[in-house]
């Protein structure tokens, strides 16, 4: 305790303390006045610039979704032949994204590996590797697929080839943020024993970040199932086209419709169980 | 008085502490020596609650404390504080916030969420930290400081908490020898001034000698000794930690006295 003697007297240390608290209080004080002043003030201006008036429509949001449901009791003897009849076009939908989250998650173990810092092969580039994610999440999937139908006509193809973009770009920069916490001392103990960087990488990062990895990329297949459910809107197959033929026909196939939301959330569902199972089984070590 | 009466924890098939009997009464300092996987960690753990006892009773003050749940639970954890091995500090706050810590059980939780401590308890922290000789880093984060320094911080966190029993899991095993002569000189000199029940897992022969009233021995989860430091002989230390003939007072030692070793062999052991 030599240094008990050394510094400041006890109520210097005091009053420089309880200054800093302070002035920590007035800060977070002000930063929740502004907070709440911004969310006000933005919400009027949302109001005013409302094409059709937001209060008025607020009456209306129940509408559409009471009717569908509504429609879908009154059919509700030909669910299961409808669930028969979608399926198909659901295992399309879901092959797309499996497709996609699987080869989208290996270009993003890559990427994100050489764009964290303290990992990277080569840390000049780690800013251009960046930047080709930010490219890759920038793009819209829509777009991506409806320039890719344009060239290659219309099919399950072209839409994974638009997810499987976004979801490189998407994952690898989650993936890099896992990477920026691993602990770095495995893999000075790899470099110690003369391992190359892909040794190092795949011996002494992968098992560390593994189990977050799997969570992000289900996370991400089930953002994909979706995906490839909308781009069947704009034709490439799977049980979106399916969904916008049963919802763009007007009166009559509500009780279709129905039956893909239904197909839909099952679908969630059952990922979001397995990604869970096999993440505790990741974690706690088989 | 500390009652702890035929303890036993498992951990699946594995029986991690068996049978346990202590009393310990008021105002001693107790080192529970033994080596690592003896059972010295579960037992402190216990007694503070963070694990539960898988058969037995732990007693203080007449209370049944193996027994007691929810709020009742955690102002006994309050009065029972702990200082671990590796410190468990939040590394990314300051020194005075961490040591704030210690109300945490007195105060409600909206105001310890937004940070609000009353102006007393920051300089009752400051004046803690003072008697430890570590004020001057009261505004740093933990993980600017040495190990020697997050220890301190740790015990003016359990201070803080105005104890009734000091735990200490190992709390030098991860300090080098002055840092570790530090930490142990600032336990003893509380259970001096204070006069609180200290229990300290040790795993160092010379330490618990040194610093403790009465030294308990584990071995397997058992108890194997328990007396006093004189009555600690070459032949029961032996017994704690199993050895032979071969095993020496010196090799466990970490304190800055010589330690004898043998010749090394000339022979190159790699290939040429």
């Amino acid at each position: 305790m030599a240094n008990a003697t050394l510094g400041a007297p006890v109520a210097d240390i005091k009053a420089g303390y309880t200054a800093m608290v302070q002035r920590k209080r007035i800060y977070s004080g002000i930063v929740l006045i502004v907070f709440v002043a911004m969310l006000a003030a933005g919400f009027d201006l949302a109001d005013e610039r409302n094409a059709g008036g937001f209060w008025d429509g607020l009456r209306h949001v129940f509408d559409f979704p009471t009717e569908l449901v509504k429609e879908a009791i009154e059919k509700a003897p030909a669910l299961p032949g409808n669930l028969a009849k979608y399926f198909p076009a659901l295992i399309e939908t879901i092959n797309i994204a499996a497709v996609s989250t699987l080869l989208g998650a290996m270009l993003a173990i890559l990427l994100s590996l050489l764009s964290t810092r303290g990992l990277a092969r080569w840390p000049r580039l780690i800013a251009v590797f960046r930047r080709m994610m930010d490219v890759m999440r920038a793009l819209p999937e829509v777009v991506i697929a409806l320039v890719l139908i344009f060239v290659l006509g219309g099919g399950p193809v072209p839409a994974m080839i638009a997810i499987t973009f976004h979801t490189a770009g998407a994952l690898g920069k989650l993936f890099s943020e896992v990477n920026e916490n691993a602990d770095l001392k495995p893999v000075e103990g790899l470099t110690s024993v003369g391992a190359s960087w892909l040794q190092r990488m795949w011996l002494g990062v992968m098992p560390q970040v593994a189990p977050n990895y799997l969570s992000y990329a289900l996370l991400r297949f089930e953002i994909n199932v979706r995906a490839s459910a909308i781009l069947g809107f704009v034709g490439a197959g799977g049980i979106g086209s399916e969904l916008r033929i049963a919802i763009s026909w007007g009166a009559g196939r509500y009780d279709a419709a129905a039956a893909i939301f239904i197909l839909l959330f099952l679908t969630i569902v059952v990922i979001d169980q397995t990604s869970s199972h096999f993440r505790n089984k990741l974690v706690r070590g088989f | 008085m500390l009652d702890i009466r035929k303890v036993t924890r498992r951990f699946g098939t594995n029986v991690a502490v068996k049978n346990v009997d202590i009393r310990i009464p008021e105002g001693q300092m107790v080192g529970i020596i033994g080596r690592s996987g003896a059972g010295k960690s579960t037992l402190l753990r216990m007694i503070n609650r963070l694990i539960d006892p898988s058969e037995g009773s732990i007693t203080f003050a007449g209370t049944e404390v193996s027994a007691l749940r929810g709020a009742a639970l955690r102002s006994w954890q309050r009065d029972c504080a702990m200082i671990f091995q590796q410190f468990n500090l939040v590394p990314r706050l300051d020194v005075v916030s961490n040591v704030l810590h210690g109300t945490l059980n007195r105060r409600s939780t909206l105001s310890t969420v937004f940070n609000l401590f009353p102006r007393e308890d920051i300089h009752q922290a400051i004046d803690i930290l003072e008697r430890l000789g570590i004020a001057d880093h009261a505004q740093k984060r933990v993980e600017a400081l040495s190990g020697g320094q997050q220890q301190r911080v740790a015990i003016a966190r359990a201070l803080m908490q105005d104890p009734k029993i000091i735990l200490a899991d190992e709390p030098i095993a991860s300090l080098d020898p002055m840092n570790a002569q530090v930490v142990m000189d600032a336990l003893r000199k509380i259970h001096d001034e204070d006069g609180r029940m200290i229990v300290c897992n040790l795993h160092t022969l010379d330490t618990a000698r040194r610093y403790c009233d009465r030294v308990i021995g584990m071995r397997g989860g058992e108890i194997v000794f328990d007396g006093l430091p004189d009555e600690l002989t070459t032949s029961a230390a032996r017994d704690i930690y199993g050895a032979d003939e071969s095993f020496s007072e010196e090799a466990t030692s970490t304190s800055i006295e010589t330690l004898s070793r043998p010749a090394p062999s000339l022979e190159p052991a790699y290939a040429l």
